[in-house]
């Protein structure tokens, strides 16, 4: 065989082989979480709260609690900047203003997640003390660029005819975008806003010391409050057995709603398009 | 003049934006200002102190800044060439029928939770490094990179952990890049007898380098700011050194670990000022990957 022969079959086999790299620890880590998590899974688990470690029994309810009250809380915060902030650039992005915007939300978008939970730490828990608001504006700062390149890149697909039919029928331009634009993103912007979701749902970096933690329910926003990610953490590096049970019942509950999430928006994405 | 529902419209939009704009600059300032103090007192050693030490009260940087910089290097080094592998893997070798599937499975890598990863790392990977991997590279441990003996908390984990991290985000961005270059260029090169390698190699590589620069980029700020799955595996220690199997520290993982506890003024002043290098060294990978973009867009 010829060297350009062996040099495109060695080339082949190198594609296929870092295919097979890096599918095995996939499919290893979803056995190894799904085996492990459903051992640990019961009624018990979801719906109590935690005992003191070696006691047995107990569950994470407090984590799953906190976890809902952040995703609502940060979207809550996040959506309505990104949402607006990504029509300004769709719709009236040109000059100096909408570049340094541009520039900004993508500095913001490479922002280590730790660095969010400083800010949450100097703007919020220095003067209030920790709280899910603390935690829900340090994911905040990670949901927020996401949401305006989402916004902005649905708006920018929907044709330029669209527009021009609403304006043609007389009707004011904020109403054109607001109702017409907007209503034929609609799917690519909950599509966007729902990965979002998907991503700040498996963060606990932000969360160490801003939401913190609590091992009870919260009664309150301005409690601290734990999360299903801040608990794997937790108990992961603790050195008990059924706090590492917990951790693995956790962390097959969050893979379980982290990839439906992503999964459902790719489902319905493909098929619209 | 008369009340316009277009321009108010349009002012609450400019307003968002420019509230996204002043969040980045109160981060920036709230960095700047609460690691002020650290900055003062140390000065130029808070970046090339080696020595960490609470109880002393003294604290340099340089030990996390290494091991930062040197896991995601490395890291990197070994997901570009796997990432284009894959790449070419999903776009010209597998089976049209499952390209689709094996796609989505690659990229759900990426939706898994860093915690997740963190955890499957503790109770799997360690092991694997300590007992299996640490044989295997026995041999080699005349080369630096492989000296010495491992716990499994090391460089070399946390390495893996970011390298599986990292390469799925850079396979989607070459795989959609390599989906646009023109067939007629490919099939022209094949018509002259070409082999797939090089048409990869000398069509589709640089006719997508632009988007492989953007990958690059995003994948290398990703594993610099990667924080827990690296945090439960590097063993926790400042150590600068070659050795993959000794265990290291980085700048996410020191602040992570260390953040509750700090209690006195300098201490905690520090932490942030670790939290403001990691800032300026991701925004100039951004900075560069833009510029790099727009010049290679030309």
């Amino acid at each position: 065989m010829s060297t350009r022969k062996l040099k495109n079959m060695a080339f082949n086999i190198f594609a296929i082989v870092s295919f097979i790299i890096i599918i095995i620890p996939l499919l290893h880590i979803i056995t190894m979480v799904t085996l492990n998590g459903i051992r640990a899974l019961s009624v018990e688990l979801i719906f109590s709260l935690p005992t003191p470690p070696g006691k047995g029994g107990g569950g994470i309810a407090n984590a799953i609690q906190g976890t809902i009250i952040l995703v609502i809380l940060t979207m809550l915060i996040s959506f309505p900047i990104g949402f607006f902030a990504g029509v300004y650039l769709a719709e009236y992005g040109r000059g100096t203003t909408a570049e340094i915007i541009r520039n900004l939300t993508n500095v913001l978008s490479g922002i280590p997640s730790i660095v969010a939970g400083i800010f949450g730490y100097t703007i919020i828990v220095v003067y209030f003390g920790f709280s899910a608001v603390a935690g829900a504006v340090a994911l905040s700062l990670l949901a927020i660029p996401y949401i305006v390149r989402t916004t902005e890149e649905a708006l920018k697909a929907v044709p330029r005819e669209i527009r021009e039919a609403g304006l043609a029928l007389g009707i004011p331009e904020w109403k054109v975008t607001l109702y017409i634009v907007v209503g034929a993103a609609r799917p690519r912007i909950i599509a966007g806003s729902l990965l979002a979701m998907a991503r700040i749902i498996g963060e606990a970096a932000p969360l160490l010391f801003t939401a913190f933690g609590n091992p009870y329910l919260a009664r309150s926003i301005f409690e601290p409050v734990d999360a299903l990610p801040l608990l794997i953490f937790n108990y992961a590096l603790s050195p008990y057995k059924d706090w590492h049970a917990k951790a693995w019942g956790a962390a097959f509950i969050l893979m379980i709603i982290v990839l439906s999430i992503n999964l459902l928006v790719r489902y319905y994405t493909r098929r619209r398009t | 003049m008369k009340f316009s529902f277009d321009k108010a419209f349009k002012a609450i939009t400019v307003i968002f934006g420019l509230l996204v704009v002043s969040i980045v600059t109160l981060l920036f300032y709230e960095l700047l200002i609460n690691s002020f103090y650290a900055l003062k007192v140390f000065g130029i050693n808070f970046f090339l102190g080696r020595v960490w030490s609470p109880i002393k009260n003294v604290f340099g940087a340089l030990p996390f800044i290494y091991g930062t910089l040197f896991t995601a290097t490395l890291a990197l080094l070994v997901a570009i060439p796997l990432s284009i592998g894959i790449a070419v893997f999903l776009t010209e070798i597998a089976p049209k029928s499952v390209k689709e599937m094996l796609t989505t499975i690659v990229e759900l890598i990426a939706a898994i939770p860093s915690v997740v990863i963190g955890l499957w790392g503790i109770f799997f990977l360690i092991p694997f490094v300590r007992i299996y991997l640490q044989k295997a590279l026995s041999p080699f441990s005349f080369i630096p990179l492989f000296a010495g003996e491992t716990s499994g908390f090391c460089y070399l984990t946390a390495i893996l952990v970011l390298i599986f991290m990292i390469t799925p985000i850079m396979t989607a961005i070459c795989k959609e890049a390599f989906e646009h270059v023109p067939a007629d260029l490919k099939e022209a090169m094949y018509a002259l007898g070409a082999t797939r390698y090089e048409v990869i190699r000398h069509i589709t590589i640089p006719y997508t380098r632009t988007a492989i620069a953007a990958g690059i980029i995003l994948a290398y700020g990703r594993a610099l700011g990667e924080t827990l799955a690296v945090t439960m595996v590097i063993g926790n220690r400042p150590n600068i050194t070659l050795s993959l199997l000794s265990p290291g520290y980085t700048l996410a993982a020191v602040i992570a670990n260390e953040f509750l506890e700090a209690t006195k003024r300098l201490y905690i002043s520090s932490l942030i000022g670790l939290g403001l290098i990691l800032f300026i060294i991701s925004f100039i990978v951004n900075l560069v990957g833009t510029l790099l973009l727009k010049r290679l867009g030309k």
